[in-house]
């Protein structure tokens, strides 16, 4: 429980930058997965 | 000043649901917010559960007559809500098994900013000067919008119209207020558990109850904040307002703010999508445009290419005709020059 | 090749006797609704008043026909020209699909002739369903004109007005592409005004991004799961350039789709994450909303970035119906399942035979007139006068 606004908001918004970089990270390793074998196939 | 006491109740629940609110669209200082505005103050420790105000309001309103009369208050044993044909029930609720019940008169809220209003895309609802929330049925296009944004689930629908079905709640008596009467509900009662008055002053009058007579009350009000503020304001005795079935989770956010993110974010689409999509378009038609570029200068690089082999060929073939025709010559000329050597020779013998 | 023998045939096939029962159905329902009123033939209520008839026939109507605004984008905007083939049965669908979206509007509303009313005659601007109902409007026509030359080479005799309308391809592309955006996306805002009645699982602020980002992978799915079933039924109608460029498509769909959905995730999370609403995840609406973001955004998702990477065709179209549902499943959650979610469960709604036979009804309908304009007009295949400046 948080007494004010601004503490609430502290915790939410400090987890989710954690978890924003996390994401991107995650968004890298499933481009290289998706179109990991593009060369082999063909282009697009 | 008693608004103070307020933060206490509404707890994170109602806070947590303000956090995602982006920013306002309108300034607050742009809005007077009708200070004069009429309400009514309903105190739930003063409610008998008589049911006048359900008689008065079915009257006033020319609503029609229920299944069972106002007078049976059996009725009360089953929790309702305000549907087509009543603008107004009241509900009995038991806080703890074996005490005196508690009675809460439900109808519409009459907030300071209407949801319905906010919802509403034929401006059906207005909030008017006199504080009540009224209805425009001949524009009325039946979405029931209105029903779905109603934070207190109030508005009710004529399901049995083919033709003329029209959105019914409460209006406030706004006829009779325009007249100078009160509304039918507040004349009707019995016990002063509703009192009509300017909502500013009910504040007053509500605070001054609670605070007075801290072991009773619950030590909030009602309606002061809850979404955005109602023209009708609530309290209550101990121990909650959720024993009385009301939800206090609701949150101070108005219904006009929760969209006005949303609402903003439209002329912005409309504003950076062309730029944005002409511009990806241009840039797919440039690659293009140098891809091709890319082809017609490989394709005259080899075209290029091959007629300077081809010329190098003929040179190549020339002088191998060259050669070939030298060799040709030598040895007719060779050829020729042996046979006149022999003419020679045949001559000197003749 | 397998539909073609029921022009020879009687006219009692499985498919033409069902689809007659269910209009048959539907015109009983279609009288009872307009001469007693919704109550007569909906479950709705008071506490309830947007059934199926919304959460289906509206906001799923409206998202898989998301297919037009992104294959015509993909095709016109992003440079994906060799897909142009798929462009013309894309906007066929999207058009149909909201053309059926208002029809089906007119059984919902109360008093549906006065329909024009929030365009033509009293505006309530600060209503999230008047933008809605004014993009459906404009984009309606748009996709009208889109999908219109089609019908001029039919019938012939229209070249001037054809080629206009040609001419006009990109800047109808664009303002698609414009109108789609606020719709889509507003739909979802059409419940930001409820935060005390929507599950704060699906309560976010980010409604309206989370309702654009799925339409989008909607619609991309839409095209593969429609494109296998046309091959299927109506595989002698096409012409060689929608063949050739036929799995082409579908994986580069794929692989739009299968991205796009990780985006969508993402931001799934990040909701969840900005709110910090993680403890609702271990009640039981937590265990609901895993199942729709594992079982139909996680797992298509994966399976189309598998079947792209390994160019199995068979993954892919596994993938797209499976996304469809998934998108159905996320519309009636946040429309019905997870809406009122605090009322007690004998108030909440489930939808009445009539309101079922009616949405079968509509799309029975789309069904029959899409299969009679691409019988009959050149949607599968350029018209052979017109190859060279196919639309």
């Amino acid at each position: 429980m948080f007494n004010t606004l601004q503490d609430l908001m502290l915790h939410n918004k400090s987890i989710t930058y954690v978890l924003m970089g996390v994401v991107l990270v995650c968004f890298i390793g499933f481009w290289r997965f998706l179109t990991g074998r593009e060369e082999r196939n063909r282009r697009y | 000043m008693k608004r103070r006491h307020f933060l206490g109740l509404m707890g994170a629940a109602g806070v947590s649901l303000t956090t995602g609110v982006t920013a306002k669209a309108a300034s607050s200082a742009d809005v007077a917010g009708l200070p004069n505005a009429g309400g009514v103050l309903f105190d739930a420790s003063r409610c008998i559960g008589c049911r006048k105000c359900e008689a008065a309001c079915n009257q006033v309103n020319e609503l029609p007559k229920p299944a069972k009369p106002f007078d049976d208050l059996t009725v009360m044993d089953t929790a309702r809500r305000t549907d087509a044909k009543s603008y107004t029930v009241v509900n009995k609720y038991v806080p703890k098994p074996g005490e005196n019940p508690v009675f809460r008169k439900i109808q519409c809220n009459h907030c300071m900013e209407p949801a319905c209003a906010s919802a509403c895309f034929v401006k059906a609802f207005k909030k008017s000067e006199t504080g009540a929330v009224v209805y425009d049925a001949s524009v009325c296009v039946g979405c029931r919008y209105c029903m779905v944004a109603c934070p207190f689930n109030i508005p009710a629908y004529e399901y049995d119209k083919a033709f003329t079905p029209r959105v019914m709640k409460c209006t406030l008596c706004q006829p009779r207020l325009l007249e100078g009467k009160l509304p039918g509900c507040v004349e009707a009662c019995p016990k002063e558990a509703l009192q009509f008055g300017k909502r500013r002053e009910l504040i007053n009058i509500a605070w001054d109850r609670v605070s007075g007579n801290p072991d009773k009350y619950v030590q909030h009000v009602y309606g002061e904040h809850e979404m955005g503020g109602t023209s009708w304001l609530y309290i209550a005795p101990k121990p909650s307002f959720a024993a009385l079935g009301m939800d206090e989770g609701l949150g101070t956010t108005s219904a006009p703010e929760l969209t006005s993110g949303a609402l903003a974010a439209v002329p912005a689409v409309a504003g950076i999508w062309p730029v944005l999509l002409t511009g990806i378009y241009a840039i797919t038609k440039r690659k293009d445009k140098i891809a091709e570029e890319e082809k017609k200068a490989a394709v005259e690089a080899a075209i290029a290419k091959a007629s300077a082999d081809a010329e190098a060929k003929l040179a190549e073939e020339l002088e191998k005709a060259e050669v070939a025709g030298k060799r040709r010559i030598e040895v007719e000329v060779k050829k020729a020059l042996e046979a006149a050597a022999k003419e020679q020779e045949g001559g000197e013998d003749a | 090749m397998s539909t073609e023998h029921t022009k020879n045939g009687s006219l009692f096939t499985p498919f033409n006797i069902v689809a007659g029962i269910i209009l048959a159905a539907g015109l009983v329902v279609t009288v009872m609704r307009f001469t007693m009123g919704l109550g007569s033939v909906t479950n709705l209520s008071d506490n309830n008043p947007w059934g199926i008839w919304i959460g289906f026939d509206l906001l799923c109507g409206v998202a898989l026909a998301a297919g037009g605004y992104t294959t015509s984008a993909a095709c016109y905007i992003f440079g994906f020209k060799r897909f142009h083939a798929a462009v013309r049965p894309a906007i066929l669908t999207a058009f149909l699909g909201y053309a059926l979206v208002v029809f089906a509007l007119n059984y919902d509303v109360g008093r549906p002739w006065r329909l024009p009313y929030p365009i033509f005659y009293q505006q309530g601007t600060t209503s999230i369903l008047f933008e809605v109902g004014l993009c459906v409007f404009i984009y309606l026509t748009v996709l009208f004109l889109e999908y219109l030359p089609a019908a001029f080479e039919w019938k012939g005799g229209f070249d001037k007005y054809r080629s206009i309308l040609v001419k006009l391809t990109m800047v109808l592309t664009i303002f698609g592409v414009i109108l789609s955006t606020l719709h889509q996306s507003s739909l979802g805002a059409l419940y930001l005004i409820v935060p005390s009645k929507l599950h704060p699982l699906w309560y976010t602020p980010y409604l309206p991004v989370m309702f654009f980002m799925s339409s989008m992978f909607a619609g991309l799915s839409m095209v593969v799961f429609e494109g296998t079933l046309s091959h299927k039924y109506f595989h002698h109608k096409m012409d060689e350039d929608y063949n050739a460029n036929y799995l082409d498509l579908q994986f580069a769909f794929a692989k739009g789709a299968a991205w796009i959905m990780a985006g969508y995730l993402a931001m799934k999370l990040l909701g969840l994450s900005m709110d910090n609403r993680w403890h609702y995840l271990f009640t039981g609406y937590g265990a609901w909303w895993l199942l729709e973001v594992v079982g139909f955004v996680v797992l298509p998702c994966y399976c189309y970035a598998v079947g792209y990477r390994d160019r199995n065709i068979g993954l892919v179209r596994l993938a797209a119906p499976w996304t469809v549902i998934g998108i159905m499943l996320n519309r009636f959650d946040v429309s019905l399942i997870a809406f009122n979610w605090q009322l007690p469960s004998a108030e909440r709604y489930f939808p009445s035979l009539g309101e079922i036979i009616i949405s079968l009804f509509v799309v029975t309908i789309g069904v029959l007139v899409f299969k009679f304009i691409v019988t009959r007009m050149p949607i599968f295949y350029a018209h052979p006068a017109y190859k060279d400046s196919s639309h």
